[in-house]
C-alpha cells in the first residue's frame, strides 16, 4: 500500500523554483532517502509533505486520500477539517530538534497524544515510556531539554514524532546538527525503526548511512530528481554529477 | 509634627496608590497583549491604527494624557461626569499608557520565538490557540520578565502623577502636609515608602524569575 504519493509536486519561492515536477511514492515499511547538494529543494519536499509550505502545484496523498489535488496546474488543499486527519498520518524530526524547553523530556512526548489526539493521559504515559525505553532515555524522562545531549535530544524528538503514532516518519537532516559520536547515536536509532518496518524519508548527507539503511535512494538537484533507484544503482551511477557527489562525501 | 503621626496620615494615601498599582497592572497587563496582537496584524490597516496608538502613548506626557482623560469628556463633548470619575480616569489614564508600553515588551518577546517552535507545535497537530496558550505564551512570558519588571518599578513611581488631578494619593497628601506645616518630613516618608514598595516588587518578581528558571 502507498503511504505517501507525491505528484508533480512544485515549490516556487518569490520565483526562485525550488521544486520542478517532483513524483515520488513511500510504500508501507519503505525507507526512502534523499541526497543531494545544499539547496537541491530535498528539504522543501519534506516541507511540503508535512505540509510547513504549501506547494505550488501537484497532488499530495497520503493512504490513497488527496491532501492537495492539482486543478489546472495549482494545487487545491482539502478543507482545514480535513487537513487535520492527515496530520495524523505523518511525523518530521527536525535538523534542530525544535524540543519544548520548558517541557520535561516526558512532557515533550506526552502533551501531544494528549492535548491532540485526545488519548487517555494512562494511554500517552504507557506508550511515552515505551518510547522512551526503545531509545534508551528511561533515564531523561523528567529532565528538560537543555540538560540533555545533541543526540539525546534528537532521540526525544524522534520519540516525540512517534508517539502519535504516524504512518510515516519524515527526518530532515536530522544528524547535521550533531557531532560524529552524537550522529552515530541517532542513526542506531533509525536504523532500528527500520528494522521495525518503521515507514521513512530520510533526507541526510549520511552517504553510508543512506546506502545501508535505504530500500530506494533519491538524488537531487536544482529542483530535480536525477535519478532514483536502489543503493546499488545510486552508487553504481555513471551519472557524472551523482559520481562526483557520492566521491566527495567518501574521500 | 511628629514623623509618625505625617505617616498615619499618609496611610490612607498608600492604600489609594496601592489601588492604582494593582487596578493598572491588572488591566493593563491582558490589554497590552490584546494591543501586542493588534500591532502585529497582517490586515496592515489594524497594525497601523494600534502601530499610531502606541506612538501617541508613549510620545505624550502620561500627565498630560491623564488630564484629558480627565477633562476631555466635559472640555470637549459637554459630558457631565459622575463624582466618582476623577479615581477612574486616573485608572483609565494609567491603563492606556501602560497597556501600550506592554503591548511592545510582548511583541518584541513573541517575535524573538524561534520559528521551529511553531514549525514543531503545527506538525505535531497543535492548534493555534493551543500554540500560543501552551507553547508559545509561556517561554515568552520568561523572555520578557526582566523588562516587565522595569515598567512595573516605574509605574510604582508614576502613580505620584495622580496629584495632577487632585486625587488623593500618598504623593498628594505629602505635598499638602509639607506645605502647610513647612517640613521635608513628608517628602522622606513618602521615598522610604515608594524605595520600600520598589524593594517589595522586586524581590517579588526575583522571585517569579527563578520559579521560571528550571529551563534555559
Amino acid at each position: 500500500m502507498n503511504i505517501l504519493e507525491i505528484r508533480h509536486m512544485k515549490k516556487q519561492f518569490d520565483g526562485l523554483h525550488v521544486l520542478k515536477d517532483i513524483s515520488l511514492t513511500v510504500k508501507e515499511g519503505e525507507v526512502l532517502s534523499i541526497i543531494g547538494p545544499s539547496g537541491s529543494g530535498k528539504s522543501t519536499i519534506l516541507r511540503c509533505a508535512a505540509m510547513l509550505e504549501k506547494m505550488d502545484g501537484g497532488d499530495l496523498i497520503y493512504m490513497g486520500e488527496y491532501a492537495a489535488k492539482d486543478e489546472n496546474g495549482k494545487s487545491v488543499y482539502a478543507s482545514k477539517n480535513e487537513l487535520k486527519k492527515f496530520g495524523h498520518y505523518f511525523g518530521l524530526v527536525f535538523q534542530n530538534f525544535n524540543l519544548f524547553p520548558h517541557y520535561s523530556v516526558l512532557k515533550n512526548i506526552m502533551d501531544a497524544p494528549i492535548s491532540v489526539d485526545k488519548v487517555s493521559k494512562e494511554e500517552a504515559m504507557e506508550r511515552a515510556e515505551k518510547l522512551l525505553l526503545q531509545l534508551g532515555l528511561s533515564d531523561k524522562r523528567d529532565a528538560y531539554p537543555y540538560q540533555l545531549s545533541g543526540g539525546q535530544q534528537q532521540r526525544v524528538s524522534i520519540a516525540r514524532a512517534l508517539a502519535r503514532q504516524p504512518k510515516i516518519l519524515f527526518f530532515d537532516e536530522p544528524t547535521s546538527a550533531l557531532d560524529p559520536m552524537l550522529t552515530a547515536e541517532v542513526l542506531k536509532v533509525i536504523k532500528e525503526l527500520a528494522k521495525e518496518k518503521m515507514t521513512m524519508i530520510i533526507v541526510t548527507h549520511e552517504m553510508e548511512f543512506a546506502r545501508e539503511l535505504s530500500d530506494r535512494i533519491i538524488f537531487m538537484e536544482e529542483g530535480t530528481i536525477q535519478q532514483e533507484g536502489t543503493p546499488e544503482e545510486i552508487f553504481a551511477s555513471d551519472n557524472p554529477r551523482i559520481r562526483d557527489f557520492i566521491g566527495k562525501f567518501r574521500s | 509634627m511628629e514623623f509618625t503621626t505625617i505617616l498615619q496620615q499618609l496611610g490612607d494615601g498608600m492604600i489609594k496608590t496601592i489601588g492604582i498599582f494593582v487596578w493598572t497592572l491588572v488591566l493593563s497587563l491582558p490589554l497590552g497583549l490584546f494591543i501586542a496582537f493588534g500591532r502585529m496584524a497582517k490586515n496592515r490597516f489594524i497594525a497601523v491604527i494600534f502601530k499610531i496608538y502606541i506612538s501617541i502613548m508613549r510620545g505624550t506626557p502620561l500627565m498630560l494624557q491623564l488630564l484629558v482623560v480627565y477633562f476631555g469628556p466635559y472640555y470637549l463633548f459637554g459630558i457631565q461626569l459622575p463624582k466618582g470619575y476623577r479615581f477612574i480616569a486616573i485608572i483609565i489614564g494609567f491603563v492606556l499608557n501602560y497597556a501600550a508600553y506592554f503591548a511592545e515588551i510582548y511583541r518584541s518577546g513573541i517575535e524573538s520565538m524561534p520559528v521551529g517552535q511553531y514549525e514543531a507545535a503545527k506538525v505535531l497537530g497543535y492548534s493555534k490557540t493551543q500554540t500560543f496558550m501552551k507553547i508559545i505564551l509561556p517561554q515568552v512570558m520568561k523572555r520578557i520578565l526582566p523588562a516587565v519588571t522595569n515598567e512595573v518599578i516605574t509605574l510604582v513611581k508614576d502613580t505620584s502623577l495622580a496629584f495632577s488631578l487632585a486625587y488623593m494619593e500618598m504623593f498628594t497628601i505629602a505635598k499638602q502636609i509639607a506645605a502647610a506645616q513647612t517640613t521635608m518630613m513628608p517628602f522622606v516618608a513618602a521615598a522610604i515608602f515608594y524605595y520600600v514598595f520598589n524593594l517589595v516588587v522586586a524581590t517579588a518578581m526575583e522571585r517569579i524569575e527563578k520559579c521560571l528558571s528550571y529551563y534555559r
